[in-house]
Formats: C-alpha cells, structure tokens, sequence
C-alpha cells in the first residue's frame, strides 16, 4: 500500500476519512444534482433558452434573489445585535431569548407562514396598525422578505454566536483606551473579525431563503408576475407533469445560487485574511 | 405440556385458515374527501367482513390532487386512486400504464360515485348582491379563489367561469377572454390550494366572493357558522366529476384487484350514498338524491366534454403554460 505509507499528513487514516468523504457526498449530494442536470438535459437548448427568458421566470427569479438578499442583509444586521446581546450582556431570562433564536429552525415553514400571514394580513393584529399609514405587507413582496427574513435569523446568530464568544473583551476595552471611538472601535476591530462568520451566516440565511417554499406560499398570495417565487413556478409545471421543464428551473437556481454562493466564498477568505494579518 | 402447545398450534392453525387473512388497500385521495373516506371506510369495512368474512383495512393518503397524481406515478403503490379530477388519473395512465387508458368507461356515471359544483360564498346577507358570474367580474368586487395552476380544484372554478361566458357571449372568444381578465383582475390572493383560499376568506376576511366547490362551501358553513356566511347558486355552473379508479397493475401486484374493485363498486350503494350526502357532495342513486334535494338546489350543469371536449384539451388552452390563465397577467 504506497499510497497510504506516503505521509499526507500526521494524523492517520487519511485514505480511509477521504474515500468516505467522497463516497457521502457523491451519495448525498452528487447523484442528486447529476439526476436532475440529466433530467434537465431532456429538453433542447433552443426550449431551455425560451423557459428561462420567459417574462414570468425572469421576474420570479427577480423576485426569489432580491427577497432572498434583502432578507439576508437585514439579518445581519439585526442577527448581529442579537448575538452581540446574547454574548455581551447577561439579563434575566437570557437561556429563553437564546432557545427563542432557533424557534425559526424547529417551526415546519407551512405554520410559520401561516402565522405570519395571520399577523400581517389587513385584519391582523400588525397588519391592522399597518393599512392606515399605507403599508401592506401580507400578499406583497414585503410580506415576503418579512417571512424569509423569519427563516434566516437562526443562520446569522449561530455562525456570529462562537466568533464573538472567543472574542476577548479585553481588546476592545483596549482599544477604548487606546482613545479610539465607539464608532472606530466597532468599525476597526470588531467587525473585521466578526465579518468572515458573519459572512458565512449570511450565505446560509440566503441560500435558506432562495429554496424556500413553504412560509412564502402563504404570505405571497402568489400572483403571477408580482408575487410568484421561483420555487412556485417548479411547483406549478410539476402540477402539468411537466418534469423537464420543473428541472431546468431547479438547475437554474442552482446555478445562481452557486455563483453567488462562490462569491460569497471568495469574500470571506479575503475578509478572512485581512483580519488575520492585522 | 407437549400435548398442550400440540392441541393450541392445531387451534391457531385451525382459526386462522378459516377466517381469510386479513387484507390492506391504500387509496390515494385528494385533500377535501377526507372527511368522507373516514366514514366510509369504516361502512365498506363492515359490509365486506359482513359478505366474505374478511377484515379490511383501507389506508388513506390526502394532499393537493396533482401531488397525489405524481406520487402515484413515482411509485407510491395505490390500489386505488379518488382524485378531483380526470387529467390527474390520465396522466397516471399514460404515464406508468398501471391503469388501463378506457379506466373511465370502467364504472357507471364516468367513473364518479358522486358530483359536485362550483358555487359561491359570500358574506352574510350578501352585502355586494353577488347573484351571478357577471357579478363577479364588475368593477369593486373581491373575489377570492385558488391558483388554478397549482389547484386541481380551482381549475373548475376557472372553467366554470369561462362555460358561463361561452354560454351568455355567444361563444366569442375576444368577449369571453375580456370577461376571465376582468374576474381574475379582481383576485387579489391565490392561494395554492382550496383549503388555503378557505383561510384567506373566512379567516382573513379578505374579499366579497369565494368561489368554492359546493361541498366545501357548506362545510365552511358548518364549521365557521352558517350566522356569518352565505351560499349562492348561480343560475349555472359546471358539473364537477371527481372520478375513482382501480390501479389495476398495483392491485394484480398485492392481490386486492377483487377486494380493490368491490371497494368502489359499493361507492354506489344507497348506503355509501347517504354517507356521501351527509358529507355535502351529490349522490348519483335518485333515491338519497331526492332525499337530500333541499340540500342541493338543481341548477344548470355544464360538463367538461361539451364545452371543453374533455380534460385534455381544456388542460392544454387554460393551464399549460402559454395558455388562457397565463395569458390573463402578462404584461400588455
């Protein structure tokens, strides 16, 4: 066996932990995503080519990816300042908000839409605040960036959770009194070390929220060319029997959501190197 | 003791080839017969170990008709199938030749043990004086109804609509298209599915108007009090046929084909009927019919094949993508 005697590395069984590696994923990941290219592959490209500039795909893919960022962007946000308080700051009843932040995880989607709906419809408790001042929210697209935004909040908070944990105190009382301000203390030396797992939180609460169906169909209220996600269009060609033509939006997604996912990659280690070389 | 387990072994033995093993059957259904299968799985129960001795025991599957339709094409192993309408077992048939392609001449009445139409349920003391299609589609009107894309049911709504304007516009297709935008272009929410625009209707209190199936209608009616709503016939509407088949090939495969097909065979009986009724779909025995006639006022019924010429060819104009419902929101 020269290939195991080889010293790769000094922990041992590397052969072993990598052939299991590529036989997982291949099962789990690989075969899936090779039925559905081939699946896919069944149309002509001159067909394809006409599924995906269709008007109604093209603007449901508008929609899945700008709900998906939007709602991704305010999670960082708001993700960061809940795991900054969860971390920071110890308050009476903290172990509950803490289990509350997974709540969105456990919750079958289906009744997180239709709790949200229930809240935000015009004659709901929010929605009924809401409608005078003009803003509706359940059966708009804002209703849902609400619902995606929902589904998200766990990702942000569990990856930013740990780096701020490890994160000592001490170095940014330091910095306080090394004379640098609130805002530069933030700014200089803790977001650059939070911003590569704040990073990845927002591609996982993004790459959630783009495949998500079940919240969304109850607070979308589904009209086409408005409020149609990506997800519904494969639904609905699947109602006509229509497994191509459901596929070649599936790979379609897929393919988005892996270039941006890349992207996302790319700035992290980048974002990851600049804080390790400060 | 020897002699004890000898004499038991001989008992069990004994009992257990006299009476018939017991038998299973899965019947793959839709979302809104729920209700209905429970009670009458429990009469057919009762009737076959009555007539051959046997114990029955029939599993229910439910969820959105064209879900069930494509499960059943991927390899879920139904004995047999009662879905909302007849594309959904077409393409079961085409698609996996489990089920013979003349599966409708198979049993009386198309293949439907019972019937069901489209009506309306509106507000109580119908505020919008909501009377007939035409109503639906004037201008301040909300009137809610499932995504026919996603909704095996709401395409009936959607056809029935569309039969009424063939009919009243003399068949004119510009006329006709104008009518279906126009209704369409007053639904503010479409819900994937029937049980969805329910919620959106009676819990939301969102629109005027609900065009639902009848059955659902008076079961919304009975379960949110029949103090806050009303039903209106409109003077026409669509005959809606919610057909059952065997899955011949499945059934051959677990040897129920007997069991199977007496299993909707007694569908037809003026027992299952009643139980029918009582769930709010039509009989077809005249009997239980006139019974319950106050319950279901007689109304035109247009049918799919007349006006449409069959499931197929109306799948294709309305629904494929490209077709009339597609054509309604694309920008102009």
């Amino acid at each position: 066996m020269p290939i195991l005697n080889k010293r790769h590395s000094v922990l041992p069984g590397f052969g072993i932990a990598a052939g299991y590696t590529v036989l997982y994923l291949s099962l789990i990941v690989l075969m899936p995503l090779a039925a559905m290219a081939l699946r896919a592959a069944t149309m002509s490209p001159g067909d394809i080519w006409a599924l995906i500039t269709d008007a109604r795909v093209i603007a449901a893919c508008k929609l899945s990816f700008g709900a998906s960022f939007a709602a991704a962007l305010v999670n960082i946000v708001f993700g960061l300042l809940v795991a900054w308080v969860l971390v920071r700051y110890s308050f009476p009843g903290k172990h509950i908000v803490d289990a509350l932040v997974d709540l969105p995880f456990a919750l079958p989607t289906a009744v997180a839409g239709i709790a949200l709906t229930t809240l935000y419809a015009p004659n709901g408790w929010l929605g009924k605040l809401l409608a005078p001042i003009g803003i509706k929210v359940a059966y708009t697209p804002l209703g849902i960036i609400v619902a995606l935004t929902f589904i998200g909040l766990p990702f942000v908070v569990r990856t930013v959770q740990p780096v701020l944990e490890d994160l000592d105190r001490e170095i940014e009382e330091a910095a306080m009194s090394l004379g640098a301000t609130r805002l530069q203390t933030f700014l200089r030396v803790l977001l650059p070390s939070v911003l590569p797992a704040l990073l990845a939180g927002f591609a996982m609460a993004f790459a959630r929220a783009v495949g998500e169906y079940g919240s969304v169909v109850f607070i979308s209220g589904n009209m086409p060319m408005k409020t149609e996600i990506l997800p519904l269009l494969i639904m609905t060609k699947l109602e006509q029997f229509d497994y191509a033509g459901a596929t070649v939006i599936g790979v379609l997604m897929l393919v988005i959501s892996f270039v941006l996912l890349f992207i996302v990659n790319l700035l992290q280690r980048w974002s990851g190197n600049r804080a390790t070389s400060h | 003791m020897k002699f004890m387990i000898a004499v038991l072994a001989t008992a069990v033995f004994a009992t257990s080839a006299s009476a018939q093993k017991a038998v299973e059957l899965l019947n793959v259904s839709y979302d809104p017969t729920r209700e209905l299968y429970e009670q009458y799985n429990a009469a057919f129960a009762a009737h076959w170990k009555a007539e051959k001795g046997q114990e029955v025991t029939v599993n229910q599957s439910h969820g959105g008709a064209g879900k069930q339709a494509r499960a059943v094409i991927d390899g879920l192993e139904a004995d047999v199938v009662t879905l909302a309408l007849a594309y959904d077992i077409d393409a079961i048939a085409q698609k996996t030749q489990r089920i013979p392609a003349d599966w409708q001449t198979k049993l009386p009445d198309n293949s439907t043990p019972y019937y069901s139409t489209v009506v309306f349920l509106v507000r109580k003391g119908n505020p919008k004086g909501v009377k007939d299609w035409d109503d639906l589609a004037k201008a301040g009107i909300s009137v809610i109804t499932p995504n026919p894309k996603t909704s095996g049911g709401a395409r009936w709504n959607y056809l029935a609509a569309w039969a009424y304007a063939a009919d009243t516009l003399g068949n004119d297709d510009a006329k006709i298209r104008d009518f279906i935008t126009r209704l369409y272009k007053n639904v503010p929410v479409l819900d994937s599915g029937a049980r969805g625009s329910t919620t959106t209707f009676v819990q939301r209190e969102i629109g005027d108007a609900y065009i639902s199936w009848e059955n659902e209608a008076h079961l919304a009616l009975r379960e949110f009090g029949a103090d806050k709503f009303d039903i209106v016939y409109p003077p026409a509407s669509i005959l809606a046929e919610p057909p059952v088949t065997v899955v011949e090939r499945v059934a051959k495969k677990h040897g129920t084909l007997e069991v199977a097909t007496a299993y909707l065979e007694y569908l037809y009986s003026p027992e299952a009927q009643e139980i029918i009724a009582k769930n709010f779909y039509r009989p077809r025995n005249e009997e239980v019919a006139n019974k319950y006639a106050t319950q279901f006022p007689a109304i035109t019924l247009f049918t799919i094949d007349e006006k449409f010429g069959g499931w197929a060819a109306a799948q294709k104009a309305h629904f494929d993508d490209g077709g009339t419902f597609d054509q309604i929101y694309l920008p102009k």
